[in-house]
């Protein structure tokens, strides 16, 4: 038992490597919220923009806090299934979207 | 002793070669990611395909759940810094950790609770008034339940804690550590799609 503690123990960060991450992920909301308040981008390129920052925060989580980074491959192998079965999931979604008009869609009362 | 290495390492071996309530956890996470990308793929439908839609920082008050955003990111570091100290056998800084995670848990869901009751009656802005009225309530209501479930699951694992169940076994906080994680990571994606674009 303390055999298998010690090898976790190794295997994982230390407290400081954590606030890092934290730092990183204050950061990034910091500027997320700026670039959605004060930045003048075209639509297309905010969203990107925007996106692109929350995907880096959400792997970070993923990664470091949920220690996906330190697990075993085939645990890694298991998750990726579920998040392509998402992507299908969205894409199947959007068909609605992409073959339906705006004018499908209630409008606000 | 002998016993309880015998029976960790049998649970060790099955599956994935995970402990079986660390699979169970994955797995269930698994389940929940499909429910929030199908509520996440329909608000995007929604907002896309709708020839109106509101910007949604002249209705929420962003700044406010930035706030909130910032207590997440916090009660995520206090979370995964408990664990640290439970496997460095530190329990007395993990019981800490694990109060402060609680805390900031109960914080967030209580700005939710004052966003709401602004919203819904000073504002006028309710599930039926519009679409994104809808689609607001529905996605961050079913989020702001799993934090309550977070905080409730939480307040159990730290009064076990605090009993010193987890003196030799840190399994149980690790595992609801991957579940609070993982209302952190959908609040982030949450945070950007509903309130930020």
């Amino acid at each position: 038992m303390d055999m298998m503690d010690s090898a976790e123990r190794a295997a994982h960060p230390k407290p400081a490597f954590y606030w890092k991450i934290w730092a990183w992920l204050l950061a990034l909301t910091v500027l997320e919220v700026t670039a959605s308040l004060k930045l003048t981008l075209p639509k297309g390129e905010m969203i990107v923009l925007l996106v692109g920052m929350a995907i880096i925060k959400a792997l970070l989580v993923a990664l470091y806090f949920m220690h996906l980074r330190f697990e075993r491959v085939s645990l890694g192998i298991t998750i990726s299934v579920t998040l392509v079965l998402a992507l299908v999931l969205v894409f199947a979604i959007m068909m609605q979207w992409l073959f339906h008009s705006p004018s499908t869609v209630m409008p606000p009362r | 002793m002998d016993a309880m290495i015998a029976t960790r390492a049998m649970e060790t071996e099955a599956g994935v070669g995970l402990p079986n309530k660390k699979l169970g956890m994955w797995v269930f996470l698994c389940s929940e990611v499909m429910f929030f990308t199908g509520l996440i793929g329909g608000y995007i439908v929604l907002r896309f395909g709708s020839a109106m839609w509101p910007v949604p920082s002249t209705i929420l008050n962003v700044p406010l759940t930035a706030f909130n955003t910032f207590l997440l990111i916090c009660s995520s570091v206090t979370m995964v810094l408990a664990l640290s100290a439970a496997q460095s056998r530190d329990m007395r800084r993990c019981r800490r950790y694990l109060v402060a995670t609680c805390l900031i848990g109960a914080s967030f869901l209580s700005v939710q609770i004052f966003e709401y009751h602004h919203l819904l009656f000073i504002e006028h802005f309710t599930p039926s008034k519009s679409l994104f009225g809808s689609v607001f309530f529905t996605t961050t209501g079913f989020h702001g339940f799993h934090v309550l479930c977070g905080v409730v699951c939480m307040t159990f694992v730290t009064v076990r804690a605090f009993r010193g169940k987890y003196d030799h076994d840190h399994e149980g906080i690790e595992n609801v550590g991957l579940y609070w994680h993982f209302v952190d990571l959908v609040w982030i994606i949450l945070f950007t799609v509903i309130y930020l674009i």
